[in-house]
């Protein structure tokens, strides 16, 4: 089974390479951007055929590594 | 006395550790590396500085699973003195010994420069042969030393004085919005904090590279008091 794992940025959090991106679009032209936020996309897949159980596991993963949730929040999709 | 320095695949601040512990203190040094799980029974253990695993993915957070840290999580559990540095604290934010987070600096750029900052908790064991609130120089090397937790944390650390270095000028005023003191944007200019027991420290500048004063920051050599505090 195929799993994405979006990582994001809190609301709170300040996001400096966001801010940057958005200064290099307004630089090119492109006025019209507000509010950019980076993230990342995790793409792996897994050795199981049970939805839930997958998910269970990869919920794991994302607190004990794939995200620091301090600052970071996650959302698993299977794919 | 005796040493251990823990080495990452990407650590390159192990060295100034192993050369002031062995050359400058006389201790005995032992280097670990992070697939090892002994830690050869030392009475101080430092993470040290570099980019562990190239920072992919988090600065810190490869590092955080390596089979060395379980040790390291006991030895600290059991009382055990340790000290992360730069990416070395880092790595104790992202494996919980230290509460709180290390982001992007606010202005994006990685800083290589000279900072004061002030000594504020003196009873933890890498600080308790400075004078309280003195003031030293030492350099920072960091594109990720923006101190970051939420509200809750920050006023649990200032209420029980688990902020054990800040960002000053050399009077050693403080200003957190002066990116002269305070270069990477940190809250409350936080430089260094400890944990509640105080047993384990990280920090972002780098007091190793300021242990003698002819290659010293500023020819200052304040920074070797941080590993005395066991030794004598």
């Amino acid at each position: 089974m195929k799993m994405q794992v979006f990582v994001r940025l809190k609301s709170g959090v300040l996001d400096v390479q966001g801010k940057a991106v958005e200064r290099g679009l307004h630089d090119i032209g492109f006025g019209e951007v507000g509010n950019l936020r980076v993230g990342k996309l995790i793409e792996f897949e897994v050795n199981e055929k049970d939805t839930a159980r997958a998910k269970d596991r990869v919920k794991e993963m994302c607190d004990k590594l794939l995200a620091n949730t301090v600052i970071e929040s996650y959302e698993i999709k299977s794919a | 006395m005796k040493a251990t320095v823990v080495r990452f695949p990407g650590s390159n601040c192990d060295h100034d550790v192993e050369h002031l512990y062995g050359s400058l203190l006389g201790a005995s040094v032992s280097v670990v590396w992070h697939t090892d799980r002994d830690l050869k029974k030392p009475d101080v253990i430092v993470v040290p500085g570099g980019f562990s695993f190239g920072d992919y993915l988090r600065t810190g957070a490869l590092a955080r699973v390596s089979p060395v840290m379980e040790s390291i999580k006991k030895f600290a559990d059991d009382g055990g003195a340790v000290i992360g540095i730069c990416n070395g604290f880092q790595i104790l934010c992202e494996c919980g010994l230290l509460p709180g987070v290390l982001l992007r600096n606010i202005e994006m750029k990685f800083l290589s420069r000279f900072v004061s900052i002030k000594v504020e908790n003196t009873k933890t064991p890498f600080t308790n042969k400075f004078e309280n609130n003195s003031v030293i120089t030492c350099p920072i090397a960091h594109g990720e030393g923006n101190y970051f937790c939420d509200e809750e944390t920050l006023k649990s650390l200032e209420n029980n004085g688990q902020i054990v270095f800040r960002y000053c000028d050399r009077e050693g005023n403080r200003l957190d919005s002066d990116r002269e003191r305070n270069p990477n944007g940190s809250l409350h200019s936080i430089a260094g904090i400890c944990n509640a027991r105080g047993n384990v420290v990280g920090l972002m500048p780098h007091p190793e590279r300021a242990v003698e004063g002819i290659v010293g920051a500023r020819g200052s050599d304040s920074g070797l008091r941080v590993f005395q505090g066991l030794s004598l």
